[in-house]
This record gives C-alpha cells, structure tokens and sequence, in this order.
C-alpha cells in the first residue's frame, strides 16, 4: 500500500472520525461527502464511541499472505453504542469467547504485515471486555 | 424495447486449465457461440464482456481489445463490464439493452476469467469487499459469507448440516454436466468434516478457483424465429446495487440486492416466482443459495435451509435450483458466471442439457450476484411454445 493512501485514512483508523450530517444527524463512517440520508453536503467531525456488541462473526482459517500471521483470527461486525457498524479483527480473544452479543471496545493495534519497504499498517481491533 | 432472444451459446470446459490463457479461454467460447447461432462473424456489430479482475489475475486490462482481436472479431465495438461476481449478468443486460433499443440487432455478451494463473486469489477476491474497511480489517470472502451464516443461523435455526445439503445436490446436478469442473457426487459427511475456511463453513461450503469463458447470441425475436430452432426469448432483466460493505446493511442475514432485482425483472416480466420453473443462483458459498433463495421468494426467510434439506430444490424437487451443478460444482470463473448461468437457462429451455435436462420447463431465472450482495442482476427468459 502507498503511503499518500494509508495516510488519508488515519483519522478513521487511529482516532474513529466519522462525519455527522449538520442536517438531519446521520453518522457516517468513514466520513463521506454526500449524506446517505438526505443528500445535503455539509458535515462535522465527531469521534464515534469505543464500546459495542458483536452483531456477527467467524473465525478465519485462510487469509491474505499479509494477514498469515495472524490466523486464525475472528472477524466481527460489531455495533457501536450510537448504532454505527464497523468491520474489525477481535484481538487477544480465543474464538470461542466470541459470539453474537459479545460486549467489546476498540482498541489501536498493528493490522498487518506488508513487505518490510511498505509502511506498518494501524489501525482499529476490537478486544472484548471481561465480566 | 422491442423483444430479444438468446440465439446461440458457446462455454468452455471449466477448471483448472493451466495451458489455456485468458485470451484463449474468449476465443474458445465465442468461436463456438457463433458456430452455434450459425451467424457469421461480420453480423457481429457489438460485444460486452464480463471480467472481476483480470488485472490482478493476470496482468491484463484494456480486454474489449485483446479479446477481440484473439476471437477473430478485430474492429468490433467491444466493452468490458466490471461488477466483481455480477460481471458476466451486467454485461448480458447491456448486451440484451443494445439489441432491444434497436440501436444493433447482434450483439454477443461473454463473460470470462483466468484464475488460476499463480494470483493470491483471496486477495484478488477480497477486492470485491470493501478495501479500505472491510479487507484492511482481515476480511476475507468466505469470512463475509461466513458472517451471513453465523447471523442466518442465530435468527433461523439454520443448520450446517442444511448448508451441507446445498453442495451434496449441486455436485449430483454438476456430475451430470460434462463441463463441470468438479463432477463428482459428494456425501454430507464430506462436507462436514472439510478443511475449515471461515467458521462455520469449510472447504465444500466454497466454490471453488475456476478458469472458464461463456459467450451467448442475442437477436431480435423475429429472427430468431427464422432459424427453426425453439424461441429462447428475455423477457426480465433487473438489476440493483447496494452498500458494499455488509456492515453498511441492515441484517446480516439478508441479501436486499436480491429482492430488488428480482422485484425490478418481475415487474418487467409481469410475473412472479411462482410462474418460474427452475433457476441458476448465484451459490457462491452454500449460505448464499439459501438466502438467495429466501430473496427470490421462491421460499419464505428462514425456510432456505430446511427446503434444501428436503430436497425441494433438487432435479425432480419442487423447484429446481443450479441443476448446472452451480458455482459449487460447475465451478466459478468469477466474470463468466453470470453468462454461464444463461447457458443453462438456454440448455434447459432447448432441450439440450442433455443428463440434467428437466422435464419441459417454460421459464428458468437466472440470478448472479457481486461482492456480498453490493451488486446483483436478475434475468428471467421463457421458451416459446
Ligand atoms: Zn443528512
């Protein structure tokens, strides 16, 4: 991956920005330029909340060459306290501690591996929360 | 519009055919396309032509060019159309849209792919999920499928063992199709006990990397009715998108871009599901038949599963699904699909699907689907009595 491309993500990835309709509130993430909603073109920056449910997963035994360090590995999508949904890895969780309605956070973790003159790729993984 | 119809097919063998490129693979079909319609090349005025990714694949683009010049079609007005797994049923629309506005009167759609080409296929793969939030995250294909299952199973009761008997009838159609790359009979203890791709399916939950081209003839009606042959006409096309990624949908355990298509090649056809004989689905993961199944309507949600299970959807069942042997079993060049599905409709609706052939149907559906549901066509075509 390029870095002008891993770069134009990282307030997504390192921080969870996501784009509120100044219209009529619809939360987008990742922020886009047209609501999906309304249609107006005008949004504020806002941090998406860090806790969410597991809303479905799998455990993944066959992944990318970048990802072949990791496996296996569970994917979940998870829902967030405000309703947004997002795509993520569960991290330091075997799989069988992970089902639909696990309670978990997002946590900062290292995604993947490229080739060693690429940059290191960031990003968000979700990590459940004991009790 | 005025009325189009099918007159002619042409598809590879499928599989893994290390000595046949990607140019080859066209050539091959279309040649055998033309020979079938028994039309001569220079009637030929336009060609669309299905492919996900042979960039990756392959290291090829700019294919309308390349394809071609190597079928012998130099000059023709050619396009590619991309849309991941629906390629080859969005080029059919196009191809069906040119020949009904009048603007041509034979336009050839095709569809093709080279898979096996020494690619990380998983990963040209997962460039029909979303890239940057989906795929980034380790997200594979079978892992979104996986996803619709695991989310299928909570709020159905859907059972491997009902996802299982999805591959056990497409490999007893497919060992019935000479062109199948996997014609071979499975049992379900076959399925359930394979290798595990992306929990809960395994191995023979997948399709499998297939290489394979499909071409088919359209004409207008009325000279279709000169040739002697049976009147395969297109009476339906739908076509939708969606939200790429599954996370961005509502229920995961639904595929919406089904229903609309579907609803949107009715509508067109004035008919409903229950006017259809049989179908191709796109079952590029056994959950997908199901739930596509569940979408088209042909069963109630959550019934997908258990009417597998009861052999509903089998040859001599209530209504034949993938009697090709489908993605599972015939294989899944993913740009070729869609036209291959088209295949089987025309095989069907002539007679000519020779061990498989059902008993007279009048109306098959054919339904290909991109990515985990962002895209999906939907064709419906009758035979003429
Ligand atoms: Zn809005």
């Amino acid at each position: 991956m390029i870095s002008p491309r891993y770069h134009r993500e990282k307030p997504q990835r390192y921080r969870l920005e996501a784009g509120k309709c100044t219209k009529c509130g619809e939360i987008h993430f990742p922020p886009r330029k047209v609501c999906r909603k309304c249609f107006a073109r005008e949004f504020e920056t806002v941090e998406l909340p860090r806790r969410g449910k597991v809303v479905t997963c799998t455990t993944v035994w066959i992944p990318p060459a970048e990802f072949d360090d990791q496996k296996p590995y569970v994917n979940a999508i998870v829902e967030l306290e405000n309703g947004v949904r997002l795509t993520v890895m569960i991290s330091e969780a075997p799989p069988d501690e992970v089902d639909i309605g696990t309670e978990v956070e997002i946590v900062f973790r290292r995604l993947q591996h490229g080739p060693a003159w690429e940059v290191i790729r960031y990003g968000y993984k979700a990590r459940v929360i004991a009790g | 519009m005025r009325d189009v119809a099918v007159i002619g097919m042409g598809l590879t063998p499928f599989g893994e055919l290390w000595d046949t490129s990607l140019r080859d693979l066209f050539a091959i079909a279309c040649a055998d396309c033309l020979e079938d319609a028994g039309v001569a090349r220079d009637q030929v005025q336009s060609a669309y032509i299905g492919c996900m990714t042979s960039g990756l694949f392959v290291g090829q683009e700019h294919l309308a060019s390349v394809l071609c010049d190597y079928a012998g079609l130099r000059g023709l007005a050619a396009t590619r159309v991309e849309s991941a797994c629906a390629s080859g049923g969005a080029a059919f629309r196009a191809a069906y849209l040119e020949v009904a506005s009048g603007a041509s009167d034979f336009v050839l759609a095709g569809g093709v792919e080279k898979m096996n080409d020494g690619a990380d296929a998983t990963y040209c793969l997962a460039t029909a999920a979303d890239q940057e939030y989906e795929a980034y995250n380790g997200v594979t294909f079978p892992g979104l499928y996986a996803m619709i299952a695991k989310a299928h199973m909570a709020k159905h009761g859907t059972t491997p063992q009902q996802l299982a008997a999805v591959a056990v009838k497409n490999h007893r159609n497919g060992a019935k199709n000479p062109k199948a790359q996997f014609p071979l009979e499975i049992s379900e203890k076959t399925v359930l006990g394979a290798v595990r791709v992306a929990e809960p399916l395994g191995l023979f939950d997948c399709s499998p990397v297939t290489d394979g081209a499909a071409c088919v003839l359209l004409a207008p009606v009325e000279f279709a009715r000169k040739l002697g042959k049976p009147v395969v006409k297109i009476i339906g096309s739908g076509h939708a998108t969606d939200a790429i990624a599954l996370h961005d949908r509502k229920d995961p355990s639904t595929i919406p871009v089904v229903a609309l298509a579907a609803q949107r090649a009715f509508k067109q056809s004035g008919l409903t599901i229950r006017d259809i004989d049989f179908a191709e689905v796109h079952d590029c993961f056994t959950i997908a038949e199901i739930v596509c199944t569940e979408e088209l309507g042909i069963f109630e949600p959550g019934q997908g599963g258990p009417a597998a299970a009861a052999g509903k959807t089998a040859r001599d069942g209530e209504f034949p699904v993938n009697t090709s042997g489908g993605l599972k079993s015939k294989g899944h060049p993913v740009g070729a699909t869609g036209i291959a599905q088209i295949c089987e409709l025309y095989a069907q609706l002539t007679g000519n699907a020779g061990g498989r052939q059902l008993k007279n149907p009048r109306r098959g559906l054919a339904q290909n689907m991109g990515g985990s549901g962002g895209s999906c066509t939907v064709h419906i075509l009758e035979v003429e009595q």
